[in-house]
């Protein structure tokens, strides 16, 4: 009986061997699953904005015009002039000097102090704003809403227009602060 | 006595809010081995008197790491944080749309992203904002880091998609999007795309749940969770990071130096007691400590633990199979004879890198409370009482 059942085993083994290269063949190039998407399906909801501008669609405002809808759509949850909260409070440049927010972590988070890209303000409000009707500005409103904050900030003239050519060239004071990942791999010490 | 399904359910309540368990066992009615029990049934419930909850704050949920036991969060106490709520997605309709720096864009229904080679990968997922805030003596480990949580994560390599839609050699970022009504969106270096991204559906053995990304998100394994976007329907291939308000505005950490640190992507080495904790209270005799551990680096290597403020440390047993990015049981026994203590953990990871305490860690960054990537050790003061209350550094 062991001498069979040695056998039998050695039997099994060599099947195992020779149908488990088969089992596991190499992956095709392409599964092939899946269709092509046309360029308007693309569009239809590739909505991002890049820090140089890439993906800013056509439209133009003004922080005139977006102070309209600010005071409609925004002031009720950001405050009459973006410093009153109760969210996100969205103006001020206090400290003019520095970048003390390690050292006070009570300073808010504003766009003009902290925000380093004017893009972001676009895409961010664009996608998201207001929570009550989130995607239902249009291209010009939102171009308007960013000229107001940033207008707010001191960042731009009072009637200076935002648009796809002016919008990427506001410098943001915050941007020469940040910096990308830096910490040494583990096991050293990681701030 | 008659009693009541609702009574049974009142005196359950009744022992959560007491914290004690004998009111609801003095109202079980009957001698269990006199009366025919409960048919089968489609779906199984959890026990009438075994109530845990998460613990609901805002936009935020938090698992119940005092009521848990092993390494796997049960799905509905898995922690929660949304943007903009939850959405309802009907997997009919759902799609993955992949473009930008690829040969051939490509659209995929769910039906598709299923009939890939599959993975199922046991992770944990961690908020980077994982550190009770106001935390005070009443807190409880759910409290102070619930944000943290471990699933059996099932889906395809986000790597097989790439290949499938061809990206292009100059790609070296890519930008995820969610169908939530944040839209929310973040950036992703290629490299973690195509080494261990998911495109996850499944969850502990079925469907992810809603609050999860229900029918499909991103998954980045060891990864702060803000990146692995829920609900995802779109994946853009690009040449930059994208600077979305969620890697600029959120999810930066200010440096006492006056910089401020974007894509600090992976969470550091952790450990927490979960018992004994706020609110237990102890009797003199044998404890056993139990905690979890959990690193982005890989796998936990050692978890040591103090039951005299940090004088002494003594390795923990930690519980196998240790897997890699996920959370990880370790259990000490403790012969507690009473008179105060304060109880700590600190986890070693497979690099040897040591959970730091506060003090450690505020003076790398600066003075300020910082919020996101805080994996301080913690510890659990004991009273004389035998009361176990929280209590932040330093505890001498």
């Amino acid at each position: 009986m062991r001498r069979t059942a040695t056998l039998w085993g050695a039997t099994i083994s060599v099947t195992v061997a020779v149908t488990g290269a088969a089992l596991f063949a190499q992956a095709p190039a392409r599964f092939g699953f899946g269709r092509p998407a046309t360029p308007q399906e693309i569009a239809a909801i590739d909505i991002d904005v890049m820090p140089d501008g890439r993906g800013l669609p056509p439209g133009r405002g003004t922080s005139a015009e977006g102070a309209v809808i600010y005071a409609a759509k925004c002031a009720q949850c950001h405050g009459k002039t973006g410093t009153e909260g109760p969210n996100d409070i969205l103006v001020g440049r206090e400290p003019r000097t520095g970048f003390q927010f390690a050292q006070n972590p009570k300073l808010p988070h504003t766009i003009g102090n902290y925000w380093p890209y004017a893009t972001t303000v676009f895409d961010y409000v664009r996608r998201a704003m207001p929570p009550t009707a989130p995607g239902s500005l249009t291209d010009d409103e939102v171009y308007a809403l960013t000229a107001f904050l940033l207008h707010a900030n001191e960042l731009i003239a009072v009637d200076a227009v935002m648009d796809q050519s002016t919008l990427a060239r506001v410098v943001m004071p915050a941007r020469q602060y940040f910096v990308p990942e830096s910490r040494p791999a583990p096991p050293k010490p990681r701030p | 006595m008659k009693v009541t399904r609702r009574d049974l359910l009142a005196g359950a309540a009744g022992a959560v809010v007491l914290g004690k368990t004998t009111r609801a066992q003095t109202r079980t009615p009957v001698d269990p081995t006199k009366v025919r029990g409960t048919p089968t049934s489609a779906m199984g419930q959890r026990a009438r008197t075994a109530t845990p909850q998460r613990l609901v704050r805002g936009n935020i949920s938090s698992t119940p790491h005092q009521d848990l036991m092993g390494i796997i969060t049960p799905s509905d106490l898995h922690f929660e944080r949304h943007h903009a709520g939850v959405p309802e997605i009907d997997p009919a309709n759902y799609s993955l749309l992949i473009h930008g720096m690829v040969d051939r864009p490509m659209v995929f229904s769910l039906a598709d992203l299923k009939r890939f080679p599959s993975v199922s990968r046991i992770h944990f997922l961690e908020c980077s904002g994982n550190l009770g805030r106001v935390a005070g003596p009443e807190t409880t480990p759910g409290l102070l880091a619930g944000l943290t949580s471990t699933s059996e994560w099932t889906g395809v390599k986000l790597a097989t998609l790439l290949k499938e839609v061809g990206v292009q050699p100059k790609a070296t970022w890519l930008l995820a999007e969610g169908s939530d009504a944040a839209v929310l969106t973040r950036s992703v270096p290629m490299a973690k795309a195509l080494d261990d991204a998911l495109i996850a559906y499944g969850q502990n053995g079925e469907a992810i749940r809603p609050e999860q990304g229900y029918p499909a998100r991103l998954f980045l394994p060891g990864w702060e969770g803000n990146a692995s976007v829920k609900w995802l329907r779109r994946i853009e291939v690009s040449d930059a990071p994208f600077m979305t308000r969620e890697e600029t505005s959120k999810y930066t950490e200010p440096f006492a130096n006056g910089t401020a640190r974007m894509f600090s992507f992976q969470m550091d080495a952790r450990s927490l007691i979960t018992y004994p904790a706020f609110p237990n209270t102890l009797e003199p005799g044998w404890v056993e400590i139990k905690g979890i551990a959990w690193t982005g680096a890989g796998k936990i290597r050692r978890v040591e633990v103090s039951t005299n403020g940090g004088a002494t440390w003594a390795a923990a047993e930690l519980q196998e199979p240790v897997l890699s990015m996920a959370h990880t049981r370790f259990r000490h026994l403790w012969n507690w004879t009473g008179g105060e203590a304060v109880i700590m953990s600190r986890a070693v990871d497979g690099t040897g890198y040591v959970q730091p305490t506060r003090a450690e860690l505020l003076k790398l960054r600066g003075p300020g409370t910082a919020i996101y990537h805080m994996n301080p050790i913690t510890g659990w003061v004991v009273q004389a009482t035998g009361n176990v209350i929280y209590k932040q550094e330093p505890w001498g």
